[in-house]
């Protein structure tokens, strides 16, 4: 397992994944034997019709689905072999993985802040360390001035950015975001997708974005497609921007 | 970060009203524990507070409190004759119930041997103790007779002259105090007619026998006062109450008492224990089965509480698992919850019943150790009722974010 591979400089990895839901007439195969490489500094977009497996491989890639077979490499760590994890995932989550999903999924009792500092001390950040980040991080996504309100008092967009700041806040080496401007305006969503490309760029993180948001893939440094669980050769983001114009 | 304290303010009102809702339970449960204590401390108040060394009762009877004991007047001077005694007096015991002023009273009436006893060992709050050989009371202040009040027990009009606090019989009912004699005509007292068809029944039953025929001056004794016939003592008291002598032996002043077949003698921890492990126990026992199920109950409730707040959390907890939180993070959240709602209701609990339990119609004790007892308990049924929210939140998924 602990083979280190020419590719394992990959920030992440994903060798022949599988997934099936249900069994018998109701099986479904949501994932059939996907291989995928991220790099460092990489911002990726997948996408593909409804129904096509992209959620399912994104949680795969966030240690929250575990596939049926394949393996999940992050950071050059062998994380899953099959549904085997071979590291703690709660721990190896908090501090390689970042998230963003459609909705916002901030905790209704904690303010703004508060939703960004517990990511940070769930990763044993000392509190007022914590709080100094959070602040740094909401102000760096502008939405400093709604610190102290509660998620209900926020915007949907002002809620997402919060849920962006609360996904960068570990440094993650990985960031996975599912259709996180689905519920954006499209200049916040561009905000948002620009937002991931620097963060890319800037920390060296690799970022893969589930998105239908077509208008933004010249964000992408790469898409990928996937359809009936298979994941259809990698484009070039001015490629796939062609073919969309076309 | 407190997430506890945090998700609380969040869902305060809910939290409040749990919480006062476990108070109110757990004052019952400190108020039966306190009942419980009052009934000790009320049966055991007057043998402990009457200055007798030995009670010496009828045999084989476990009187006077537990049980009707009916010795001869004058067992008081054979007592004395034993060696190592100080003193020997009689005492009277015996319940009624009369109406006064449109309301029941219920009086324990107490006979001192007047004039040895006094009462001046009774904890009076008002007044003073028996100054006159009779138609004089000290009364209890849960009788609700104030100082100066005049009663008509029997035949006879009595001034409350005195008042003691905290002095009832093991049934709760306040206790009255009068000199032997006085006692005696409170509980034998007849109407005349019930007089005179006793001295009637009397000479009939003499007119019945070969001796009254004979005898005309027997047949119309019979008919006459019960003291003047031989074959009739005074009235029977309850008890004689045993002082000894600084320095004498106990156990042989008991010894040579018990050995007189006519009477039982018990000690003072003795005569305290015949009353507790009688009437006391089964309220002990009633009371305790209580407090089991109202600290069940409050684990129930608490449980369902805390298992419902988890529940409307599934999804936040789901969240927090998914950026990577402990197993702990989470358990001590819940944890939390529960250990503030027993304790905030343990406080409320004890701040009511400062309030409450002095109008409880019966001693309510709270005691120091029974406190820290609680205390343990409330401990113990927050943790159990946060098993069920617990055994829930850890099996939440992370990816239940998702859904
Ligand atoms: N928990 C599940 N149980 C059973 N089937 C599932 C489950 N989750 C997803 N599926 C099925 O797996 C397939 C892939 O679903 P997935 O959510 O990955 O699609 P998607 O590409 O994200 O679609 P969308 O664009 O609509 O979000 C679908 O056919 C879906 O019905
Ligand atoms: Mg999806």
């Amino acid at each position: 397992m602990t083979q280190t591979s020419a590719q394992s400089t990959a920030a992440l990895e994903a060798l022949n994944l599988t997934k099936v839901y249900g069994s018998g007439n109701t099986e479904v195969i949501a994932m059939n034997d996907v291989t995928l490489r991220v790099s460092r500094g990489e911002i990726v977009a997948l996408l593909g019709p409804s129904g096509a497996g992209k959620s399912t491989l994104l949680t795969a890639l966030g240690l929250i689905n575990p596939p049926n077979s394949g393996r999940i490499v992050i950071g050059g760590t062998p994380v899953m072999d099959g549904p085997r994890a071979l590291v703690d995932l709660p721990a190896f989550r908090r501090r390689h993985l970042g998230f963003v999903f459609q909705k916002a999924n901030l905790i209704p009792f904690l303010n703004a802040t508060e939703n960004v500092q517990v990511a940070l001390e769930i990763n044993d950040v000392p509190p007022r360390a914590a709080k100094r980040r959070a602040m740094e991080l909401l102000d760096y996504l502008g939405v400093a001035d709604r610190a102290d309100n509660l998620p209900d008092a926020l915007s949907g967009g002002q809620q997402q950015r919060v849920a962006v700041a609360r996904a960068l806040a570990n440094h993650p080496s990985l960031i996975l975001a599912d259709e996180p401007t689905a519920a954006l305006d499209s200049h916040r969503g561009r905000q948002v997708m620009e937002l991931f490309r620097k963060v890319a760029h800037e920390r060296a993180a690799a970022v893969l974005v589930v998105t239908h948001d077509h208008r933004s893939l010249d964000v992408f440094d790469r898409t990928c497609e996937m359809e009936d669980g298979r994941l259809r050769g990698t484009l070039e983001a001015s490629t796939a921007t062609a073919q969309t114009l076309a | 970060m407190n997430l506890a304290t945090k998700d609380i303010r969040h869902n305060f009102g809910r939290f409040a009203l749990t919480t006062v809702g476990v108070g109110l339970l757990l004052m019952i449960v400190m108020g039966m524990g306190g009942i419980y204590r009052g009934l000790i401390r009320e049966a055991t108040l007057l043998v402990e507070r009457i200055g007798a060394d030995f009670w010496v009762v009828q045999g084989s009877t476990r009187g006077p409190f537990a049980e009707i004991s009916r010795v001869p007047p004058i067992l008081e001077d054979r007592v004395r004759g034993v060696p190592g005694v100080a003193s020997a007096r009689r005492f009277v015991s015996h319940t009624i119930q009369r109406e006064f002023r449109g309301r029941p009273l219920r009086i324990v009436v107490q006979g001192l041997a007047w004039p040895d006893d006094q009462g001046a060992w009774l904890p009076l709050v008002a007044g003073r103790s028996l100054g006159r050989a009779h138609f004089e009371m000290v009364a209890d202040r849960s009788l609700g007779l104030p100082l100066g009040e005049r009663v008509k027990l029997g035949k006879d009009v009595y001034e409350v002259v005195g008042l003691t606090s905290g002095m009832v019989g093991s049934g709760g009912d306040g206790l009255g105090f009068f000199t032997v004699s006085d006692a005696q005509s409170i509980q034998f007292d007849l109407p005349g007619d019930a007089i005179r068809l006793d001295r009637q029944s009397r000479r009939a039953r003499a007119e019945a026998m070969d001796v009254g025929r004979v005898q005309p001056l027997l047949l119309e004794r019979s008919a006459g006062m019960s003291s003047g016939i031989p074959a009739l003592g005074p009235p029977m008291v309850s008890a004689v109450l045993v002082t000894l002598e600084p320095g004498a032996e106990p156990h042989a002043v008991a010894a040579t008492i018990a050995s007189w077949p006519d009477v039982t003698v018990y000690s003072k921890q003795q005569q305290k224990d015949l009353l507790l492990s009688g009437m006391v126990d089964k309220a002990r026992r009633q009371l305790g089965l209580f407090r089991a199920l109202l600290i069940i109950i409050s684990t129930i409730i608490m449980a369902l509480i805390i298992y419902t707040l988890t529940l409307d959390k599934v999804h936040d907890i789901a969240m927090l698992k998914l950026i990577g939180a402990r197993n702990s993070v989470i358990v001590s959240l819940i944890l939390q919850q529960a250990l503030l709602i027993g304790a905030l209701g343990y406080g409320l609990a004890y701040w009511l019943g400062t309030f409450a339990f002095p109008r409880f119609p019966r001693l309510v004790m709270i005691e120091a150790p029974d406190l820290v007892q609680l205390a343990a308990i409330v401990l113990g049924i927050s943790v159990l009722a946060s098993l069920l929210g617990i055994w829930k939140a850890v099996r939440v998924e992370p990816n239940k974010v998702l859904s």
